[in-house]
């Protein structure tokens, strides 16, 4: 693939106990790109511009969420990836994975209310100086529905500050949802090229599903990638 | 020889298990002042040198058993 793909080639990770890996494909595919499966005992990705991490509960969530699937070959490729600069968004699961992986700062827990929630939230955009969210504009409003009993985003209060100083916090709830510390929704590593947030972009890609938000922030990273060179790890 | 590591949530973390099973002890009638949710991990380690066994527990609590942004780890060697 060269940097000029008009379909660039975005790999969607299966984890055991992903469940939002089809749906993620479906999405990227309805936004021009061209999803590539990618099994997590896979030790090698195949030529990719960009890689999702799915949303579901990989590994089971045993001891903490996103904690096992760190160790899975697959995921050793994602990090060397996105040490070499690929693009990587993570969803839900996947956001809770690349937080455990330490390619995201900070944690999910569990919900401030101990309760699952699962519905359609508000979220304001923080920042449209992401490859992630340059299709939208800053403050603007964003409805993309959440699914998650572990979605309360923490940091330490110094972190927060760092985060909000450098610009790394892109999305954040703009209504009560799971307590997350700055109501924190979506975040990026200090390189720009790691985004992690909790509410489901591919859920909200047709106006037939209740929005269309969500295809805001996944055709950015579809326009990233297609301005790519295919990294091979 | 057998250990047992206890994971507790970092003092002044909010803990709404733990304040979840605090009040419900108390409308059990018990006077609590204060419950706090955590996890228990017993591992079976090779060896009988307690001082390498707690310096592989440790590597073991940094590396997979506790998140140390928001738990604290304790390592116990029960007697046998």
């Amino acid at each position: 693939m060269s940097d000029s793909a008009p379909h660039p080639r975005i790999g969607v990770v299966t984890f055991p106990g992903s469940n939002d890996d089809r749906d993620a494909a479906w999405a990227l595919r309805a936004l021009g790109a061209e999803p590539v499966p990618v099994w997590h005992a896979d030790p090698a990705l195949p030529e990719l511009a960009a890689v999702v991490l799915p949303g579901g509960f990989s590994y089971g969530d045993y001891l903490r969420c996103g904690a096992i699937a760190r160790f899975s070959p697959a995921m050793e490729a994602v990090a060397a990836f996105a040490a070499e600069g690929g693009l990587v968004l993570g969803i839900c699961n996947g956001f809770q994975i690349l937080c455990e992986a330490g390619l995201l700062p900070g944690v999910l827990r569990l919900n401030a209310s101990l309760s699952f929630v699962c519905r359609d939230v508000r979220l304001t955009v923080e920042r449209s100086d992401t490859l992630f969210t340059a299709r939208c504009v800053a403050g603007q409003s964003l409805t993309i529905p959440v699914k998650h009993g572990e979605g309360c985003w923490f940091a330490p209060d110094e972190l927060v500050a760092d985060l909000l100083d450098r610009g790394q916090i892109v999305l954040r709830y703009a209504e009560p949802c799971n307590g997350s510390v700055a109501d924190v929704a979506g975040v990026v590593n200090g390189e720009r090229n790691v985004m992690g947030l909790m509410p489901h972009p591919e859920h909200a890609v047709d106006p037939l599903l209740g929005s269309a938000d969500g295809a805001l922030v996944l055709a950015s990273l579809v326009d990233a990638a297609r301005d790519r060179v295919a990294v091979t790890v | 020889m057998r250990a047992t590591v206890l994971v507790r949530p970092k003092q002044g973390i909010l803990d709404p298990q733990g304040e979840a099973v605090e009040s419900s002890l108390r409308r059990l009638g018990f006077a609590v002042a204060e419950a706090r949710v955590g996890r228990l991990v017993d591992v079976e380690i090779d060896g009988d040198d307690p001082a390498a066994a707690r310096k592989q527990l440790e590597r073991m609590c940094e590396q997979l058993l506790a998140n140390p942004l928001i738990e604290s780890y304790e390592i116990e060697f029960p007697a046998a």
